[in-house]
Parts: C-alpha cells; structure tokens; sequence
C-alpha cells in the first residue's frame, strides 16, 4: 500500500481483505447471527466432501446401467439422488448428454450458477468474465482454450443457466475402456468432461 | 439491469485461462466468505435473487475488478446493512453496536448437513395451465428493466423453440425487489447461434436459455 511505512509494531499480519472478512465474521458471531460450527461443517462439507469425483460416479453409472442413464435423462434430480446426491445449488438437475452429433457447454452468463451437489464449488475461470462473455458467442473458440478441438460437423449445444435449474454433462464414453470398472471409469471424468470444456481421456485412468 | 454482470456476448476479455490443479480455495479468507454467506442466507431475511440483485447492481469497475469471493463480500455487507441486521459503523470499525435484529432462524452446526442435502427447492404448485409446449415457437420480449431480470441482454427480441417445459419456478424479477413470492411457468428455449449473433454468429451451435413465461410470447 502506498505511503504505508513500517515504524509501527503490527499486530496482525492480515490483509485488507482478510481483515474485513475477519471483522465480518466477528460481528455475525457475535451479534448470534451466524454459529461457528455451522461455518466450519459448510467449509467441511465443500471443501472434503463435495466434489467433481461425485459427478463422475453418476458418469460412470449411466455409461454401465443403461436403464440409470434413462432414468438420468428423464429426470437428472430424482436420479443423482439414487446415488445420494442432491440439494443446496443443485436443486433441479438437468443432464446434458453429448453425442456424435451434439456436444454441451455449461455456462452462467449472468453469474455462477453451477451444479454444486454434483461438482462441487465452480473455479475460478468459470466464475470470470473471459468464459462468461466468450461460451455462448465462440462456444468452439471457448472450448479451443482448454486445448480441445472438437469435429467440425459435432454440433455444439450451450446452456445459460439463466434459472435455479442446474446443469451437467454427461460425456460420451471413450472407446477403449471396455470392461473397466465403474470407479476406473470415473476416474477418466474429469470436471471439465462434466462442464463441457473437456473430454474424458483414457490415459487419465487411475 | 444492463450492469457488467450480464457478460454473455462482451468482448475483449481475452481467452480463458484455466488454472491446473486448481485449489477449491484459494486462501482462508474466501472459506470464510462462503460460509457466512451460506448462513447468513439461511436467517430468511433475503432470497437468492436479491443477493445476486446486490452483487450485480455494484458499480461495474468494481464488479469486474474484483473476484467472486470479493463480489459476494461486497454484496453480503450491502443486504446487511439494508435488512438492519449490522449498520455501515459496525462493518467500517468491526466493533458491534447494542442494535440488534433478531434473525427469524440462525442455522446450527448440526442443521448444516441436512439442510444443504435438502436444498432450497424453487418449483412450485402452478395455478393454471403452461401457455407454451414443447415445439412451440416463441419470441422473448425486449425490456431494459432498472431492477433484477434474468432474461441476458443478448437473447432479448430473439427467436428460438422451446425444448422442454421445465416446471412452475419461484420468478426472481419480482423477488428480488422484496415483492411476495410468484412463480411462472419456466421453460427451456433454444436459439439458433446466427439468431442471437447474426453474421458473426457460429451457425452450427445453439444456446438455450430457462426463460420464465413471461418472458416469451407466441413467435
């Protein structure tokens, strides 16, 4: 910062940001607002428990059960509930599978709206304006960034989630994983796969 | 409102720039900010749509030079201060003030599991029948409202199908400005890419967005 001059004994080494955040908290705290374990199980919960590796099972369960993948594509909420996910920022869930024909992008143009029980918190890029502005005017352009490039005559498919409804996509499942697994196969589904900026690769097999 | 959140179509931004391995934070401070807005959103006092009506009425230089982290901070000290819950002095000092607003709930630690798990689900039961259907040709209307709306600027006066007629869900335009909650008919619609960009516009993608009925007519 400037004229900021180091003659005087800090007490903190905060940021500007920090300190607010800091401050924020104290008050919600104090004042009987906000519970800090209620602070501390939602940071939990996201940062250990929700993730991308839950959207992948659901990948890996509609590219092996078949009569799964039809019920995903009916009715994506009822059906990430078999396998118990669902709720806050994913409460109405729209599965968006790619063919040879057609390939899906998620976007918020308005702001971040993003599947969250299934992928967890979006990043950074996602959230940015450069994606925000770019997905749905050069949807091949965006995808380009990610170092992908799909077929000319795939058709590409964007979604603004413009309501509550949350979407994800289901990939197509990569020749040469015939026989894996369900979890060697989710280990392929990135969350890029899931947004649309990327593909499942076969050499990411864990 | 025409602020600088209403990206799509906006230019010279750059390419996108993803991050390799990218932490689910990055630092303690935005864990923080998640949290507090988590719970603060559960006392009732706001909806969805009003803080995002905070975040994007910022001024625009501010919005687009801040991360999300701190655009969410912005908007949580802004919906505070509104509904009386701590003033200007006591997020200007951190020191709290004997004013205080009772909270209609404060979410506990051991709510915070099933109440995320259960969500906040917007359908509702509908009063009359869906005007469009699947296959119908519509037309979004073209409005510059002062307030909330979540009908992009680049899909306004557009044509487009509607795929899928997605339920009865909680309307955010009215919502967000404190008004009784309604609910609308709300549909998936899809637009030719020429039909949004003309000329410059990629003729083999489609864009869909969930426009509410009120945001369409017959085309």
């Amino acid at each position: 910062m400037g004229g900021h001059h180091h003659d005087h004994d800090h007490d903190n080494h905060f940021t500007a940001i920090e300190a607010r955040v800091k401050a924020l908290e104290t008050l919600m705290v104090e004042k009987g607002y906000v519970d800090p374990a209620a602070l501390d199980a939602i940071i939990d919960t996201y940062e250990t428990k929700i993730g991308p590796r839950d959207g992948a099972r659901v990948v890996a369960r509609a590219w092996t059960d078949p009569a799964f993948a039809a019920r995903l594509k009916a009715d994506g909420t009822a059906a990430v509930a078999e396998l118990g996910y669902g709720g806050r920022g994913g409460e109405h869930i729209v599965a968006c599978f790619n063919t040879p024909e057609e390939h899906n992008l998620i976007v918020c143009t308005l702001c971040s709206c993003y599947p969250w029980p299934v992928l967890g918190l979006p990043p950074v890029w996602y959230k940015s304006p450069p994606y925000r502005a770019k997905a749905v005017i050069d949807p091949r352009g965006t995808i380009a960034d990610f170092g992908v490039t799909l077929p000319e005559n795939q058709r590409i498919r964007v979604w603004d989630s413009t309501a509550e409804t949350r979407f994800m996509v289901i990939p197509m499942r990569p020749a040469g994983t015939e026989g894996w697994s369900e979890e060697k196969l989710a280990s392929i589904v990135s969350r890029d796969s899931m947004i649309g900026t990327g593909l499942p690769r076969v050499e990411d097999a864990a | 409102m025409n602020s600088a959140h209403d990206l799509g179509g906006q230019m010279a931004f750059g390419p996108v720039i993803p991050e390799p391995n990218e932490p689910v934070f990055h630092g303690d401070w935005e864990k923080r900010v998640l949290a507090i807005n988590v719970a603060a959103g559960a006392m009732g006092a706001w909806t969805i749509d009003e803080i995002r009506h905070a975040r994007e009425s910022l001024p625009p230089a501010q919005y687009l030079s801040s991360t999300y982290y701190e655009i969410w901070l912005a908007a949580l000290d802004k919906v505070l201060v509104k509904h009386g819950f701590l003033s200007p002095d006591e997020l200007a000092t951190g020191q709290p003030s004997a004013q205080r607003r009772e909270p209609k709930r404060v979410l506990k630690g051991e709510e915070v599991a099933g109440v995320l798990r259960r969500g906040f689900p917007y359908e509702r039961e509908a009063k009359a029948p869906a005007r469009f259907a699947a296959g119908d040709k519509v037309r979004t209307i073209v409005m510059h409202p002062q307030h909330h709306t979540r009908l992009p600027r680049y899909a306004r006066g557009k044509e487009g199908v509607v795929e899928r007629v997605t339920g009865c869900h909680v309307f955010p335009d009215t919502g967000a400005q404190g008004q009784p909650e309604a609910a609308q008919w709300l549909y998936t619609v899809v637009f030719d890419g020429r039909e949004l960009w003309g000329r410059d516009g990629d003729p083999s993608s489609t864009v869909s967005i969930e426009a509410w009925e009120s945001y369409l007519e017959p085309a």
